[in-house]
Parts: C-alpha cells; sequence; structure tokens
C-alpha cells in the first residue's frame, strides 16, 4: 500500500493522486482485484433521514465515487414540469417566469412510475398517459370579507394572495389515478413561493412533468447537492501540553482534540474537522501536527430534492454506473 | 452572547425607508446604547439626505425659478404699452403657475399625473395663470387669473402633484417613491437639464500669459438685458481696457479718467495705495494719457466716444462723441454696476481694482487666479436654463400682443369697444410651445444674449435606477471636448467633498463631465442688499466714504460683496467672526459664504446662486459642537438637519471659504495639536457621489478601476423602479431575480440602491479552468443559469399612429386573416380578432403584431370628392411585422389618443433571457469580462461542503488590475454568508477585514478565504487553495443576441450595388483595406476578384475599345458602331465612377489588352 494520505499543507495540497493503478510502479503489481477489494470496501452509514444522507465509502478509488458524485447529479432521472400552458394569467409575474419557477419545483413523482418523452415524435403526440403527468394550477384572488380590520398583512385582507407549490393540483390522465393511488402527485416542499395575487387577478395553466435528467437542465436533478469530502487526519508528531493544547484545540471545531489528563491533546474525532488549516498559521505548532486527508475515504453527503429517498437515489447511481459499464462491455471497442 | 450583528430581514418593509435609516442599529446599536460622536455622527448624513435628497439642487433651483424669478421677471416686464393710444396700458400683477388665485398656493389644481403623460406622449404641465390690469375706455380693469400658457412641471417640485404624498397616494399614481424626480416629462419622453458648470459671473479673473508677458484681468459681466465681458489687460507693460463694442484697446488712465477720477495722484493711490514697486510698475501709463494730451473727464469721454463702435437701432437719435462716451463707460463697460445719475466712482472704483490685480500680477506672477479652481466656477441649474427661456418667451408674448393690439387701435372706428384680453388669447400657445420645444429639442436659442446652445436637455437613461440617479447628479462643462488642454480635466484638490473624485466617463468627455458627490448643496440667488447693509452695520466703511489715500493702506482689507467692493475695514478677522456669527444663528442666509483673503487683503462675501457647498460640523476648542446629546436627539426624530443649523452645529461652506478653514476629517486628528481646527467632516466617504459609493472597499482599489466602475454600474441590468412594469418606454431591461448586495455601503443603504438593486452574489472560485476563461472570459455554471442567475427580460416599445388623412379617412386597424381550416394564416398567429397582438403570444420573425391597413386614397384632395359619393373605402394592409431571431411575447398592448387626436397605439414586446456565450458580466470593481463557457455543474470543482461555483474568475484579472477591493468584498461576502448578516464595505471604513477574518475562522474555513477544492472531474484535490466567496456581479446591457450578425446574401445599397452596411440594414461584413492589403500580400489573386467583385458589385459593361469609353447592348454610342465592343465584367462602383467623370467633363477611357 502506498501513502494514501493527502498532504494539507499551509499553501499547497499535495499527493492528490492516486498511484495504485497498474503499471505505475514495477515493483507493485497494483492490478484490480475482485477479492481484496470486497475484502477491504467499507460502507459506514452515519445517518440517513427523509431528505438527507450521510455515509462513508472506504477504501474505493477517487474515480469510481465520483462517478457516483456526478450521476447522482447529473444522471439520475427524475420528474419536473416540462411544458406549461397558460390559460389566464393577469398577474404581475411574466409567463416565463412563472414557468420557470414551476419548473424548478421538485415533485414527488416516482420516476420509474413513467416512461421516457420520445423527441422524435410530433409535439402532439408525443406526451401520453405513460410519460406525463399534468399538474394544474387554477387560483384566482379576491378580497377576504373578513378581514380584520386595520391588517395590512396581504394574506388576511385577500384570498389567494399568494400562490404556493401546494396549489398546484394533480390530474390523472387515463389510468394514471390506479397508477398513483399509492403515491399521489404532490409538490415535495408544499410551502415554495410561487406568485402574488392581489384581488381580481387570476392563474389558470398545466403543467406537463416528464422525465429528464439533470445534465439536460437542473430541474431533472434528484439532488439538491451530492458530494463528498476526504477523510481528515491529524497527525500529532509531537506532545503539545498545557496552554499551548489550550490554543491548539481552538484552532479546530470543537469535539476534534480533546486534552486527556495530563493536559495533553490528542485527536479525538478527525471527522468533525473541517480542515481550515488555521493550525498551520501559528509558528507555535510549526512541526508539531501534520494535516491530511485519507485519500480513499469519502464521506458522502446527499441531499434530496424530495421525489426519492437519498438513499434511492445512491442506488440509481450505482444502477447507472452499472448500465454504462455493461454498455462499454459490450461495444465493438476492441476490435 | 446576544448576536452582535444586523440579521438579514427575511421580508423587506416597504415602510418609510428613512424611518429604517434614522433607527439605526448599525453595528447592533439600539437607541439605549451608548453613544459615541465619532462614530455616529454620520447618522447626520441620513438626515441631511431626508431634507436635501439627492436631486434637490434641481428641485430648489425649479422651485425658486417659479416662486420668486416668475415674480422677477413679471416686475422686470409689468407694463404693456401701446404706440398709437397713449391712454392704454397693461400691467401684470402677478404671476402664479399650478394654482388660481381664489386658492392658496397649497391647493394644487389637479393637473394629468405624470405616468398619464408618459404613457400618452403628453407633457406634464401646469397653467402659468397672470393677474392683469388694463385699461379699457375709460375704465380701469382687473382680471385674474389669466392663462397665458402652461409650463412643464419638474417631477417632484413643489408644483407637482407628488409633492409630499406618502408612498400609498403614489402608487395610485402608478409612481416609484423611490423615483427622485428633477426630471420633465415633454412629449411622453423624460427629459432632464443637466446641470451646467461655468466660470463664475460678475468676478475678477486674473490670468497671466507669461511667454508673452502677458496679463489680464477679465470679468464676465451678466445682467437681465444684457452679457458681456471687461478685460484690463496689459500690453508692453502698460495697462489698457478692452472690450467688445469698443473699437480700440483705451489707456486705463483715460478709463478712469473718463470716470470721473481725474487726478492723476487718486488714480495712482486707487490702483497702487502707497507701494512704491506698485506705483513704479504703473507709473508709465500717466505718460500716454499726458501724451494724448487728455487731462480732464470730458477729453476723456470724448476720447472714449470716439472709439465705441456704434450700432444704433433705426429711429434712434444720432449721439454725441461725449454722449456716446457716457453711454459706454455708464453702461456698456462692466455692465453689471448700475450707474445712477452719472455718478461714476463705484464703476471707477470697479476699474481701479481690476487695474490693481492686474498690477499686483505683473509684480507677482503667482498671484494669478486659477481658472479651474471650483471656487472660480458656478453651476447653472434647470431653473436658471427655465428662466432665461421664460424671459425670452414672455418678451416675445408682450411685443406680439403690443403688436396686435396696435392693430387694432389704428382702426378708426371700432364698433366695439376695444377689449386688450381678447386679442391676448391668440398667442397663449407661444409660451406653451416654445418651453416644450426647448426642453425636447435641447435647443437654447435666447435673441436677447444671441445664446444659441445645443444640448442642454437628455433624455434620462432609465437603463437601470442608478443610471437614472447618475445622471441627475451629473454636471456638463461648456469647455469644447475637441480641445487637448489637461487643466480643466484634471482633479482639483478644490473638488474634495463636493465633485466625486472617481465618476467620469472614459474618453473625450473624460473630466469634463462631473458628478456632485453625496453630501452637497447648489445655492441659489440670495439679496444682496440686506447683506450690504449688514455688512455697513457691522464696521465697514462705505467705499463711497473712504478718501482713496486710505484706500489701499496697510491693514486696510477691502470687502467685496459678490466681487464688487463696497467698503474697507481695518479689523477683518473680527468682521468675518462676526458676519459669522450671525450667520450661525440664522440671522442671515446659511449658503452666504464670507472668507478672508490675505494675498489681496480682501474679504470676500458671496450670496450669489450656484456655488457648491457642503456641510460640515464646527469645532470650537479642537473639540466638536456636536455632542452625544444632540446625536441622541437626532436618533429619538427629536431634531432634524435643520435644527442643527439653526442651533449653530453645523454649516455650510462653499469651496471658497472652505480653503480658508481648517478641517479635520476624523476628531482623532483634532487631539494633541496646536493647530486650531474649525470644522470636522461629517463623513469621509461623501467625497464620493452616489454612483461611486457603490463600490465596497473602493480605498483599496486601484483609482482608474472606480472610474469604470462608475461607467459600468449605469449599464448594470437590474430593478428600475417600483412601476418598472407599468412602463412603456422604447427599451427596458429587467433582471428577473436582483439580489442586494452581501457587502453594501452605507451609500447604497442611503440611495435604496438595496431596494432596486442591479445584480447578484455569484459564488465565484477564482482559478483557471478550461482554458475558456483566457481575456477576462468567465466560466459560468450552467445549473446556477438553469435555476435563474443572470436571468433578464428586455421590453421594447413599438409604437403605430393610426392617422387621420384631410379627405376623412383614416387608418384602421383590421382582423386577422384565417385560412380555409379557419385557422389564422401564420403571420397573423399572435393577432386577436381585433387585429392587435394578444397578451401573452408569441411573436416569431416576420409575424403580425399590429395589422394596420391605410386608407389607398389617403393622397386625394378634400375637395375632388362630393359629400355624396363616400368612395367604397379601400384599404392597403401596412402591418407591424416583427423582426428578430428570436421570438418575443406581447407584454402589453396600450391604446390611447395623443395631443393632436391621433390614435395611438403602443404594443410592448418581451423576451425573457438566459445567460449565453458573450453576454457581459461585472463585478463592482471595473472587472468585466464575457462569458466564455457554460460548464456542467458536475464539471466544476466542490468544496467540502458540495458547493459549486456560479461563476470562475481566471486568477490573471487580478496582478496588473490591483482590485485588493474585490478579494476583501469576496471574504467579507463570505464571512456574511457564514455569519447570516450582510456586510459593509463603506469607502474609509467598512467591516474590517480582521474581523472577516475572524468570523471564516470560526466557522471552520481558512482566514485567507481560500478552501480546497475537489475538482469535479477527476473528483481529486486540487493542487492549490481556491480563493472562494461571493462577489456580486452585475450583468451589463451587452448582450450576443442584439449584437450577432452574419450574412450570406442579402440587400444592396441602391447607388453602388455594393452590399449594405451595419447590422441593422442586414449588411455584409467587409473585407477591409487591411485585409485586402494581407489578400494582395499574400497572392491570393483569385479570391481578391471574387471577394471585392463577385460578391459584391459585378457588372457586366460593353467597352468600346476604340474609343474606350462604355456603350451598351453591344453597341458604342461615341463611335456609333459595334465593330470594337467587348463584354466584360468590372465593379459597379467604378462604372458610377467612369460615368460620374463623364458628368464633369473628363473621359476615363479604358485600354484593354491581353496580359497572360
Amino acid at each position: 500500500m502506498g501513502d494514501n494520505i493527502v498532504g494539507i499543507e499551509y499553501n499547497r495540497v499535495t499527493n492528490a493522486s492516486s498511484t495504485d493503478f497498474p503499471g505505475h510502479s514495477s515493483s507493485e503489481d497494483n492490478s484490480w482485484d475482485i477479492e481484496k477489494f470486497k475484502d477491504q470496501f467499507d460502507i459506514q452509514i452515519s445517518y440517513i433521514t427523509e431528505r438527507t444522507a450521510n455515509f462513508d465509502l472506504v477504501n474505493i478509488d477517487t474515480s469510481i465515487s465520483n462517478a457516483f458524485r456526478r450521476i447522482m447529479i447529473a444522471e439520475v432521472p427524475s420528474v419536473a414540469a416540462e411544458a406549461v400552458y397558460m390559460f389566464m394569467n393577469t398577474s404581475v409575474i411574466q409567463d416565463e417566469v412563472l414557468a420557470h419557477r414551476i419548473g424548478l419545483i421538485p415533485l414527488k413523482i416516482d420516476p420509474d412510475l413513467l416512461n421516457w418523452v420520445d423527441k422524435t415524435q410530433d409535439e402532439n403526440e408525443r406526451y401520453t398517459e405513460e410519460n406525463t403527468v399534468v399538474l394544474s394550477l387554477d387560483v384566482v384572488c379576491s378580497k377576504n370579507t373578513h378581514a380584520p380590520k386595520n391588517s395590512t398583512n396581504p394574506k388576511e385582507l385577500y384570498k389567494n394572495a399568494h400562490v404556493y407549490a401546494k396549489d398546484l393540483k394533480f390530474e390523472p390522465q387515463g389510468n394514471q389515478a390506479e397508477r398513483f393511488k399509492n403515491s399521489p402527485v404532490v409538490a415535495s416542499d408544499p410551502d415554495i413561493l410561487l406568485a402574488k395575487l392581489r384581488p381580481g387577478q387570476e392563474i389558470s395553466l398545466r403543467a406537463h412533468c416528464v422525465l429528464g435528467i439533470g445534465s439536460d437542465h437542473a430541474k431533472f436533478s434528484p439532488v439538491a447537492t451530492a458530494s463528498y469530502r476526504l477523510m481528515p487526519v491529524i497527525d500529532i508528531k509531537e506532545p503539545i501540553k498545557g496552554s499551548s493544547a489550550k490554543r491548539f484545540q481552538k484552532c479546530f471545531p470543537s469535539g476534534v482534540i480533546a486534552i486527556n489528563n495530563n493536559g495533553e491533546a490528542y485527536v479525538k474525532d478527525a471527522r468533525k474537522d473541517t480542515v481550515s488549516r488555521e493550525v498551520l498559521r501559528h509558528d507555535e505548532f510549526d512541526g508539531k501536527v501534520k494535516l491530511g486527508r485519507k485519500r480513499d475515504h469519502f464521506i458522502f453527503n446527499v441531499e434530496s430534492t424530495g421525489a426519492m429517498s437519498p438513499e434511492e437515489i445512491f442506488f440509481k447511481s450505482v444502477r447507472v454506473l452499472k448500465n454504462k459499464a455493461q454498455y462499454l462491455r459490450n461495444c465493438p471497442i476492441s476490435q | 452572547m446576544a448576536p452582535k450583528r444586523k440579521l438579514v430581514k427575511l421580508e423587506a418593509e416597504s415602510d418609510e425607508a428613512f424611518q429604517e435609516l434614522l433607527q439605526p442599529e448599525y453595528k447592533g446599536k439600539k437607541l439605549t446604547d451608548e453613544i459615541n460622536t465619532a462614530e455616529d455622527k454620520w447618522n447626520l448624513l441620513p438626515a441631511f439626505l431626508k431634507v436635501k435628497g439627492l436631486v434637490k439642487q434641481h428641485l430648489d433651483s425649479f422651485n425658486y425659478f417659479v416662486d420668486v424669478d416668475l415674480k422677477k421677471i413679471i416686475n422686470a416686464n409689468e407694463l404693456v404699452l401701446s404706440d398709437v393710444d397713449p391712454e392704454f396700458y397693461l400691467k401684470y400683477l402677478d404671476i402664479r403657475v399650478g394654482h388660481k388665485s381664489s386658492s392658496g398656493p397649497e391647493v394644487r389644481e389637479v393637473i394629468m399625473p405624470p405616468h398619464e403623460c408618459r404613457l400618452r406622449d403628453l407633457t406634464y404641465s401646469a397653467p402659468i395663470y397672470v393677474d392683469v390690469e388694463y385699461t379699457r375706455g375709460r375704465k380701469i380693469i382687473m382680471h385674474k387669473d389669466l392663462e397665458i400658457g402652461r409650463m412643464p412641471i419638474m417631477l417632484r417640485s413643489n408644483k407637482c402633484i407628488l409633492d409630499g404624498i406618502d408612498e400609498k397616494k403614489m402608487a395610485r399614481y402608478d409612481e416609484c417613491p423611490l423615483d427622485p424626480g428633477g426630471y420633465f416629462v415633454v412629449n411622453g419622453t423624460e427629459k432632464v437639464i443637466l446641470v451646467q458648470e461655468q466660470l463664475s459671473k460678475n468676478r475678477i479673473i486674473v490670468e497671466a500669459d507669461e511667454k508673452k508677458n502677458i496679463v489680464q484681468a477679465s470679468v464676465t459681466s451678466s445682467t437681465h438685458e444684457r452679457k458681456s465681458k471687461t478685460y484690463v489687460i496689459t500690453k508692453n507693460d502698460k495697462i489698457y481696457l478692452k472690450h467688445n463694442s469698443i473699437s480700440e484697446d483705451i489707456p486705463i488712465v483715460i478709463v478712469l479718467k473718463a470716470a470721473g477720477i481725474t487726478s492723476d495722484l487718486e488714480i495712482l493711490q486707487l490702483v497702487c495705495g502707497a507701494d512704491p514697486q506698485y506705483q513704479d510698475l504703473f507709473v508709465v501709463n500717466f505718460e500716454e494719457a499726458a501724451k494724448l494730451e487728455i487731462f480732464t473727464q470730458q477729453q476723456a469721454l470724448n476720447y472714449v466716444g470716439r472709439r465705441v463702435k456704434t450700432i444704433r437701432r433705426a429711429g434712434a437719435p444720432k449721439l454725441s462723441q461725449l454722449q456716446e462716451g457716457i453711454e459706454a463707460i455708464a453702461t456698456t463697460i462692466i455692465a453689471h454696476i448700475t450707474v445712477s445719475d452719472l455718478q461714476f466712482r463705484e464703476k471707477a472704483l470697479y476699474i481701479a481694482t481690476m487695474a490693481r490685480r492686474v498690477v499686483m500680477t505683473m509684480h507677482n506672477p503667482k498671484m494669478v487666479d486659477d481658472r479651474d479652481y471650483v471656487g472660480n466656477k458656478r453651476l447653472e441649474l434647470a431653473g436658471q436654463l427655465m428662466s432665461l427661456l421664460f424671459e425670452d418667451l414672455f418678451k416675445k408674448f408682450n411685443s406680439d400682443f403690443k403688436a396686435n393690439i396696435d392693430k387694432i387701435l389704428k382702426k378708426p372706428s371700432r364698433t366695439s369697444e376695444f377689449d386688450a384680453l381678447l386679442s391676448i388669447n391668440i398667442h397663449s400657445n407661444n409660451i406653451t410651445q416654445g418651453l416644450n420645444r426647448a426642453i425636447s429639442t435641447g435647443n437654447w436659442s435666447l435673441k436677447r444674449f444671441k445664446m444659441e446652445r445645443a444640448g442642454v436637455t437628455h433624455v434620462l437613461s432609465r437603463l437601470s435606477y442608478i443610471s437614472a440617479l447618475g445622471m441627475m447628479t451629473r454636471i456638463s462643462s461648456q469647455f469644447e471636448k475637441s480641445r487637448k488642454v489637461s487643466g480643466p480635466r484634471a482633479l482639483q484638490p478644490s473638488q474634495f467633498g463636493m465633485l466625486c473624485t472617481s465618476d467620469t466617463p472614459e474618453g473625450e468627455a473624460c473630466g469634463l463631465v462631473k458628478n456632485l458627490a453625496l453630501m452637497t448643496h447648489i445655492t441659489t440667488d440670495d439679496e444682496e442688499a440686506p447683506i450690504k447693509k449688514l455688512c455697513y452695520v457691522l464696521g465697514c466703511e462705505n467705499i463711497l466714504g473712504i478718501d482713496s489715500a486710505t484706500l489701499h493702506s496697510d491693514g486696510n482689507f477691502g470687502i467685496y460683496l459678490n466681487g464688487t467692493l463696497i467698503g474697507t475695514n481695518r479689523f477683518p478677522s473680527k468682521f468675518v467672526s462676526d458676519f459669522r456669527r450671525l450667520r450661525r444663528t440664522g440671522k442671515i442666509s446659511e449658503f452666504v459664504s464670507i472668507y478672508t483673503n490675505t494675498h489681496q487683503t480682501a474679504v470676500h462675501i458671496a450670496t450669489d446662486g450656484g456655488r457648491i457647498c457642503r456641510p460640515l460640523i464646527l469645532v470650537q476648542n479642537n473639540r466638536p459642537k456636536v455632542n452625544a446629546e444632540h446625536l441622541r436627539k437626532l436618533l429619538n426624530g427629536e431634531w432634524a438637519f435643520d435644527d442643527f443649523l439653526a442651533h449653530g452645529l453645523v454649516e455650510y461652506l462653499d469651496v471658497n471659504e472652505e480653503n480658508d478653514s481648517l478641517i479635520a476629517l476624523y476628531e482623532a486628528d483634532m487631539e494633541d495639536t496646536d493647530s486650531a481646527f474649525t470644522h470636522l467632516e461629517i463623513e469621509p466617504f461623501t467625497v464620493l457621489g452616489a454612483v461611486a459609493g457603490l463600490i465596497p472597499y473602493p480605498h483599496h482599489n486601484q483609482s482608474p478601476r472606480n472610474t469604470y466602475q462608475c461607467a459600468m454600474g449605469k449599464q448594470a441590468i437590474g430593478a428600475i423602479a417600483y412601476n418598472q412594469f407599468r412602463r412603456i418606454d422604447t427599451l427596458l431591461y429587467f433582471m428577473v431575480y436582483p439580489q442586494q448586495p452581501m457587502v453594501k455601503t452605507k451609500t447604497i443603504e442611503l440611495i435604496d440602491y438595496d431596494k432596486l438593486p442591479a445584480g447578484q452574489n455569484a459564488t465565484v472560485a477564482v482559478m483557471s479552468y478550461s482554458g475558456y476563461d483566457i481575456e477576462d472570459a468567465l466560466v459560468l455554471n450552467k445549473a446556477s443559469v438553469d435555476r435563474g442567475f443572470g436571468r433578464c427580460q428586455v421590453v421594447r416599445k413599438n409604437t403605430i399612429q393610426l392617422k387621420r388623412y384631410p379627405n376623412h379617412t383614416k387608418d384602421v386597424v383590421s382582423g386577422m386573416r384565417v385560412d380555409e381550416d379557419g385557422q389564422p394564416i401564420f403571420e397573423h398567429q399572435a393577432l386577436g380578432p381585433d387585429g392587435l397582438g394578444e397578451i401573452g403570444a408569441r411573436v416569431v420573425n416576420s409575424q403580425v403584431y399590429v395589422n394596420k391597413s391605410v386608407p389607398t386614397n389617403a393622397g386625394e384632395s378634400v375637395l375632388g370628392h362630393n359629400e355624396q359619393t363616400p368612395s367604397i373605402e379601400s384599404h392597403r394592409e401596412t402591418p407591424a411585422y416583427y423582426k428578430g431571431p428570436e421570438p418575443s411575447y406581447v407584454d402589453q398592448v396600450m391604446m390611447s389618443v395623443s395631443d393632436n387626436d391621433q390614435a395611438l397605439i403602443k404594443v410592448l414586446l418581451r423576451q425573457t433571457r438566459r445567460p449565453e456565450l458573450g453576454d457581459k458580466f461585472s463585478s463592482r470593481h471595473g472587472q468585466k469580462g464575457v462569458c466564455g463557457i457554460i460548464v456542467q455543474q458536475e464539471d466544476l470543482p466542490f468544496n467540502d461542503d458540495g458547493i459549486s461555483p456560479d461563476i470562475i474568475m481566471n486568477p490573471h484579472g487580478f496582478p496588473s488590475r490591483m482590485t485588493v477591493g474585490k478579494m476583501i468584498e469576496l471574504i467579507s461576502g463570505k464571512a456574511g454568508v457564514l455569519n447570516g448578516s450582510l456586510e459593509y464595505g463603506t469607502c474609509f471604513g467598512g467591516s474590517k477585514l480582521e474581523d472577516m477574518s475572524k468570523i471564516l475562522v470560526d466557522k471552520g474555513f481558512s482566514y485567507s478565504g481560500k478552501d480546497m477544492l475537489y475538482s469535479g472531474i477527476t473528483g481529486e484535490c486540487l493542487q492549490a487553495y481556491i480563493f472562494f466567496g461571493p462577489i456580486y456581479y452585475q450583468k451589463l446591457k451587452h448582450m450576443v443576441l442584439d449584437k450577432m450578425h452574419a450574412r450570406a446574401r442579402g440587400p444592396r445599397a441602391v447607388l453602388t450595388r455594393q452590399p449594405t452596411e451595419g447590422r441593422s440594414r442586414d449588411g455584409g461584413l467587409r473585407l477591409g483595406e487591411m485585409e485586402r492589403d494581407c489578400v494582395i500580400a499574400y497572392g491570393a489573386s483569385q479570391l481578391l476578384l471574387e471577394r471585392l467583385m463577385i460578391s459584391s458589385d459585378a457588372f457586366e459593361v460593353d467597352i468600346c475599345n476604340k474609343c474606350g469609353l462604355m456603350g451598351y447592348h453591344s453597341w458604342c454610342t461615341t463611335c456609333k458602331s459595334s465593330e470594337n465592343i467587348i463584354r466584360m465584367t468590372i465593379p459597379y462602383a467604378a462604372k458610377l465612377l467612369f460615368q460620374e467623370l463623364l458628368s464633369m467633363n473628363i473621359a476615363p477611357r479604358l485600354k484593354l489588352g491581353d496580359i497572360f
């Protein structure tokens, strides 16, 4: 095993690339071995909630984990409004802007329930009940006759003064009522403000939501973001004691460094470190500490927009990567 | 620990903007907190702006014009008499704008609201009423409220309906409460009268040309009647007086003798005093007068009279030489000093003073005046220009009126009694139209002064809120732009605090167009007489009572009021301090300035208008007079800015008085020093103007960068006004999601830029990426663009007028045409049944948005047709086609009737644009760049939190530009983002870098603002730390979509048959001379032939090889034969040249031969 620690120095990062690939050095083989991988690879899950997942992938190459990250952002399909048909819009917000806002609303639609839209087909036949979900937005603002006196709050003065994402209503087409029985189509965040209205103003529209991928438009990305960071490593070379240890502790976020009974600083939890490199600024600790990050330990953080659970997104990214590999394998490139 | 910083308020409060400012929790300060005078004195600035506002100079000047100046003009021209009937007179008693005599001035007549005028192409104006008294027969009749015309009203002036109304009412008028006003709406366009900078009038300016050994003192006299310039000039060390209406320079001694000072000794005393050196320099002048044998006043007057250029009007009696001389001395020379009863002494003293200044400068060349010194300049504002114009029009009105009544009165017998009012109304349009025309064209032509000035008014730029605001503070200089002199363009030290040091355009108008600083006031004229009286009371000896020997005696200071010597005083410092004390107690106007000039041993008092001045805190014993108690009162709202003035804590200084003071920048400067400070700055960042005030940390930037930003801030797309969606302007740009900057300045809050911002806070990574970022190009994140970054809207107005023709036909809008299926044809898809574009409809290239038709017989005369045959109306379609590479959407359609009863249709077309390659962006530090590539989010670098940048900026932009302010903005912005606070980058202040770094470290980031990033492509760590954080970016109006152009074939010019020029005419791309040279040098002759002829204007001609001239149809008309005709191709332009030469009797003959 080569050195798998990325060096964090005062003004540069060293040893950023891995070298454990075949042909890099004559002394080592480094050819990939599934058994070895199975043996070493590890997943540690910190927490998974409805919207976020935090887990570690350990002993995996950068290229693979980066591929997961990239696929989660750009290639895992999800559903978003693609075409908006305006019947009436007398609000101050322009049609294009309103359509853009509706497009960006994350929708709670299981992408597996829809097919891909065939872009080669004629526009009038392109959208079917198999590939399109129709949402409608019909709001009319009117004066609230029961508004409290002296109120200046538009929410009290008028009915439907604010139009929210929750006002988008699912309009089942064909057998969709049946298909979406268990998972009603709603916006995953109901309180996204779409527009503000005043009495007499009206919005009436139909939004056609289809499958898409994040590289086509950010609205199709199933994640708010998916990214990773490398596991921090703090290596105390010389013991740091007394008041110096207190100062040393302050250079890190709380919980990273603890002081033992001897008044000596020790690394309690390097995972909590944000690697602010503050410690490198102080001459006091010059040479006493070495910062680094484990090159093959990825702390993933996946934030879902709400359509799918974060773990599902990750699994889908694995599937996409697998399909790509499959496709490559079947490609007649080695002729 | 309680959070020390003000948290970002999620919901914007629309309430009174100043209310918020006056309850500053600046740096978490509450009303109960201790008040630190050094830090909190800045609160005087919002208080100042509350009473003054940014465009107060325009409003004050206009208010002064309508309230005071108009009455003065009426009084000066009050009588209209008749040459025919000596009994007749008409006298103007009073004049009012906008209200009748029955109601008080506070009750304004209801006039059409300004926004309706903008939409309907009308003029926002109010009626001008006069009260007159005139004779009808034997009776004297009073007539009140006679309308003589309409006056365009400056928005937000005291005659405007928007004056003093609250935000709610403002909304009812469709007006933006943040709009500064100060402009006019004439024929639907907003027009600004720019502030004009001039050399001050009625003041002596001494200049010297050391090479030619010439010293000259000049004074431009300006009165209501005339403008003239008088010089006192040296020629061969002798002093002469020069004036345009005198044909020859007159020796100064003769002039003084003509003005009644006949004694040589007295002349010597008046000019030189007792100084022997001055006397030596001056004494030669007596020789000349003696040689000419001029000793008495009469001889001198005759001498002058002989040399007067007489331009007498026909009918005027011829004057004798003596009379001419008297007339010249009394009225033409130094015209602003009035002479009554032939008492020339004042004028003589004035001339002597000029001569004295010349002698002083001859003795010591350093005594010259600086033309570029701001104290020697006056600013001419809208009110003054309007008053010149109005007086001219009013005089014309009266003379027309007089001619009219003379014509009627001449008639021997009249059936009814003559009523003058019947003929007054005929001309009432002259004043209205004269005012309208002048403001809408910008041509100020005044017959009285032979003044012909073009480009006085400009269309208010509504590109963004800042561009409109910047225009209102702009000052244009009268200097020619072409002249290559550096003096007027250079930054003058005396501009400090008065004119913005950064905001000036680049290029030819550099330094000539300036902008007012934030805390300035421009004075209006004040009454001179009471000040004069006051001076005498304060111990000034009247000049007429002083004997010439003591006038210039040692320790005797001359007191000058508006440049004229009115007396002397032996104790100038006491005089000046007494005078100032009176001013500080409010006994005299706070804008009257007084200062001592020790070089000239003079005390100058100025009451005239157009001086720039600014408020400063008074200092006593090196302690500021404003203390914590005063500031507490200000914060409580007990006191306003005027209370500080009234209590003598703050006073206005003009440039001249400022230079007679010792002003401390900070309170700390006054400690432990021997100098006695007189004033303290209110806030140092007021050296900058409104536009430069947007820049965060400008004191860390290289100065030209701030100037570049001032030019670019006006091109930024953002919010324009609260009523922006109600406006129908020729071209408007809106940003879809504008944000207030993370790093604000106090100026930003004061001018409400945070309410109408123009830009977005972009997360910037300063690093190299992809190579598509060279030469300042930016890399944009596609996901950010998808989510609305840099999205903007462009709305364009299209006006269609439906004309009525004399033969009772008129243009009509016809409905859409449909095909067999009942669907509208392609061109009419955007139309509704009424033939107008439907709101929200998409219009693509070559579709119609208004289907107008004109009658085919519109040109036919009215007489030819009989009433009985109302000819079957036939119309020809002349629809308005949409032209453009991208479709637009119909935003608004307005139908109205304009002034001349013609129907007016305005169609507003809207485009929403997302940023694309080539669109221009800029930060607030003069760092512009175009978008070079738009990159997928997953390819971009990301940090530990998974944040990827919106913009990647190449680090090569920094070293040569030295915009350190931008780096500090990034760090402050980053700290603000992490902390949930808005940071300040105010000039000479703002959030400190150390504090910001501290926040970064506390939040787990590097103190330097540099983060470790991972490459989005490989997933590995980048080997360098990347400077990463938010910077406020502006999208500029230059967008690729408006500029892209290409053509294969297309239109050609009629005359030359060459392709047309320019994008707007779908022109060709020119292969110019230099490109041609390259092709020649390369030897690609066939390419040359193709580019210059075949693809351009190839033309087949028949050339006769015998005579060498051109024929046609294989026939030479010269030789009458077809024998030698050769057909060949030449450029049409060449053929044209030959024919043009022929037409001027030059025969170009072609000789053809084979070369190969």
